[in-house]
């Protein structure tokens, strides 16, 4: 399962890889670089879910709640314990000990009876904590969330260097300042890289193995010996404290920790469509779907702008409702369909379809 | 016990007696519990803390004896707040705890039906809107009622080709159901901002439902009455069907033993669709009855208000309608009281609630104990 299969497939995923590495260098203006440490975030974060989903064959709709706890266990530590490398670190450490324990009784209560309370608990217990965070303004700063200062080696304002201007033939190198943010994309990528290496072995390990057997015959393993229960909740926390870390570095990244960006409903749809239309059960959908959902999200509503709906002939434009299924704003409709037929036609997704005869 | 003292040895004892009746009880028990809390929060003085009070016991009597008749119309008035708002939530989980019963479907995509209803009813009611004005209680009653049969012909119609398209497919696997389930709820979604608009809409409720009756002083809205009054109507008339018709036994047969009904020549298939056709024109109807409570709609109120239905469909016992019932009214009356006593722990209560069942019966209050188990 982790052999990356046939060319196609290895070269787009050492594409993104390099893209991803020389990301400050190879594209301009900051908000290519957001929508790379963006994307490193997110991956790790579809990856970690699919240990859930593909790995271990578990909905969960805590994901984001578990994402929310590194966040805003970095922007609560660095608000309190003041600007410094050790706040981001107790931080990060403090999010994920409390998702790995809110983890564990989920876990408990709800997989010792039946695999699908799951789902709907997890549901229950995410909104419950998103409106309780929307709430307790005092500790989280409610709706609008906290913004807090990182360490100063991290942002726009420290230089460590610069890199000149040149050209080689026709390519030429406008030159880069190498700054503290251009630091953090590293320290976000750096991470995100080895996290996702981490998992990579998880799923290879003989632990990976029996959770798959888990999935793919749960009485059987138990037959054969294994605690289904044990491995399943294992897993559970693992994928949490992933998401955790996930969302620590997310955190880092954008000095803002938020409802909206890390514990909304709608960032869970998100990760369900990436892991689902990349692929379920290999690490390799969850870089895929992140990087289609991703880019989609940022470049997709400039590229149909109005523009497309203009481009119409008139004759259709003039219909009532094929305009409007058109728009822009209604992408998430065709997510949603295309979301369905993965499920139904590509199990494995667009990396299945890649790999060809493993689909 | 015998008149000659000798114990009836089939007889149950009084513990199992009191735990089989613990489900029915513990609505009265909440409503309790929510009153008793109130009190308390209204015992301290001005300028007392109640921790101060709490270390002496010897003041509680009177103070609760002064607190209790400033807070019993407010208890009445969150009682029957807590009635409606469970009847309501009864109807939006009734289909969902029977089709799960029934197909061992679990429907991630339900509220959508909740949504589509409240939209239908809202266009109804715009098309009406002499009647709605008028102050004539019969002829808001005759708007409102027409709004929901159309709003459950709708909800149905989408539920037949919902299951049809999006549940059919699936089959057995849970983890394909919950996916494309989500799916469809997506694009249900999608769909209704494309013909209603992604705005939400306000609606005004009708002229003579917008009022209140005083009773022992004691605000009691027309609009929640009526809502208990329906709840109640459709849990008799589902708990009479279900006892009484053939199509009720064969329900109840196929939520015991599907395989066993189908082996007996009874085609179980039919059965199940027209279940999820009227699980999801109860789940239109509770939308309606949602929409005009809180007058105004979105496209996502149906997939907000699933959390609560969940919560109801696993307290109740999955599979369960009276389970279903009694867990729709519990929670009803925590969130209510709850929010009058702390408004940040609303959501938070309900699912301590659910914690304390899962303890006491970890697979619900009235969930079948046989049967399929996965």
């Amino acid at each position: 399962m982790t052999r990356a299969g046939p060319v196609l497939l290895r070269l787009i995923l050492l594409a993104v890889l390099v893209a991803l590495a020389f990301a400050p260098v190879l594209f301009e203006g900051s908000r290519a670089l957001d929508t790379a440490a963006r994307l490193c975030v997110m991956i790790v974060l579809a990856a970690s879910f699919d240990l859930l989903l593909g790995y271990a064959g578990i909905v969960s709709f805590a994901h984001t709640m578990f994402f929310g706890m590194g966040a805003y266990g970095v922007a609560l530590a660095s608000l309190h314990m003041g600007r410094g490398p050790e706040a981001l670190l107790a931080g990060t450490a403090a999010g994920a000990a409390a998702a790995a324990v809110l983890a564990l009784v989920i876990g408990l209560f709800s997989l010792r009876v039946r695999a699908i309370f799951f789902a709907m608990i997890t549901l229950a217990v995410a909104s419950a904590v998103a409106v309780l965070v929307s709430q307790l303004s005092t500790l989280t700063g409610g709706e609008d969330g906290l913004t807090y200062r990182i360490p100063r080696a991290l942002t726009a304002a420290e230089t460590y260097g610069t890199i000149p201007a040149f050209a080689v033939g026709p390519i030429a190198f406008d030159g880069l300042r190498i700054s503290g943010k251009i630091a953090n994309y590293y320290l976000v990528f750096g991470c995100a890289l080895a996290l996702f290496l981490v998992m990579l072995r998880l799923v290879a390990s003989p632990f990976g193995r029996v959770l798959q057997a888990i999935r793919e015959n749960d009485h059987r393993a138990e037959a054969v010996g294994y605690s289904v229960l044990r491995y399943r909740i294992g897993i559970t926390v693992i994928s949490a404290v992933i998401a955790s870390f996930a969302g620590a570095l997310y955190a880092i990244w954008l000095r803002y920790v938020g409802p909206d960006v890390t514990l909304s409903f709608d960032l869970m749809i998100d990760i369900l469509l990436m892991v689902v239309i990349g692929g379920m059960g290999t690490l390799y959908g969850a870089v895929i779907g992140a990087v289609l959902l991703v880019l989609a999200q940022t470049y997709l509503r400039e590229l149909m702008g109005p523009n497309l709906l203009e481009s119409l002939p008139p004759a259709i434009a003039d219909l009532p409702v094929l305009p409007e299924l058109l728009n822009p704003d209604r992408w998430l409709l065709w997510l949603g369909v295309l979301f369905v037929l993965s499920v139904y036609f590509f199990p494995a997704g667009v990396v299945g379809r890649l790999r060809g005869r493993r689909a | 016990m015998t008149t000659d003292g000798v114990a009836d040895p089939h007889r149950p004892g009084i513990g199992a007696r009191i735990g089989a009746a613990m489900p029915w009880l513990l609505v009265p028990l909440i409503a309790a519990l929510g009153g008793l809390a109130m009190v308390v929060q209204a015992m301290p003085g001005p300028e007392e803390t109640l921790a101060a009070l709490l270390r002496t016991p010897d003041l509680w009597a009177d103070r609760a004896a002064a607190a209790l008749p400033a807070i019993a119309p407010s208890w009445i008035t969150l009682t029957l707040a807590g009635l409606a708002m469970g009847m309501m939530i009864f109807l939006m989980a009734s289909g969902l705890t029977l089709v799960f019963g029934l197909m061992d479907v679990i429907n991630f995509g339900h509220g959508a039906f909740v949504s589509l209803g409240a939209f239908v009813a809202v266009s109804v009611l715009a098309r009406f809107g002499g009647w709605t004005a008028s102050t004539d209680l019969a002829l808001n009653l005759a708007a409102i009622g027409l709004a929901a049969l159309v709003a459950m012909a709708v909800a149905g119609t989408a539920g037949a080709l919902f299951e049809r398209v999006i549940v059919r497919p699936a089959g057995g696997s849970h983890l394909k159901q919950i996916l494309v389930t989500v799916g469809g709820l997506i694009i249900a979604e999608q769909l209704i901002h494309v013909i209603w608009g992604p705005a939400e809409i306000y609606i005004d409720r009708p002229a003579a439902l917008k009022g209140a009756i005083v009773f022992h002083g004691a605000a009691l809205e027309t609009y929640r009455l009526l809502a208990v009054a329906a709840g109640l109507t459709v849990f008799a008339l589902l708990a009479l069907v279900l006892r009484y018709t053939r199509i009720g036994l064969i329900v109840r047969a196929g939520v015991q033993d599907g395989e066993m009904v189908q082996a007996l020549g009874y085609r179980l298939r039919g059965v199940c669709v027209a279940v999820f056709i009227a699980g999801s024109a109860l789940a239109g109807l509770g939308g309606v009855l949602w929409a005009l409570y809180q007058e105004v709609v979105t496209a996502q109120m149906g997939a907000d208000l699933m959390v609560l239905v969940f919560i109801t469909v696993i307290i109740g016992g999955l599979g369960s309608v009276t389970g279903c019932f009694l867990a729709a009214l519990m929670i009803g009356l925590t969130q209510n009281y709850t929010a009058f006593v702390e408004p940040k722990l609303a959501l938070v209560s309900t699912i301590a609630v659910l914690v304390l069942v899962l303890l006491w019966r970890p697979a619900g209050m009235l969930a079948r104990q046989s049967g399929r188990m996965s």
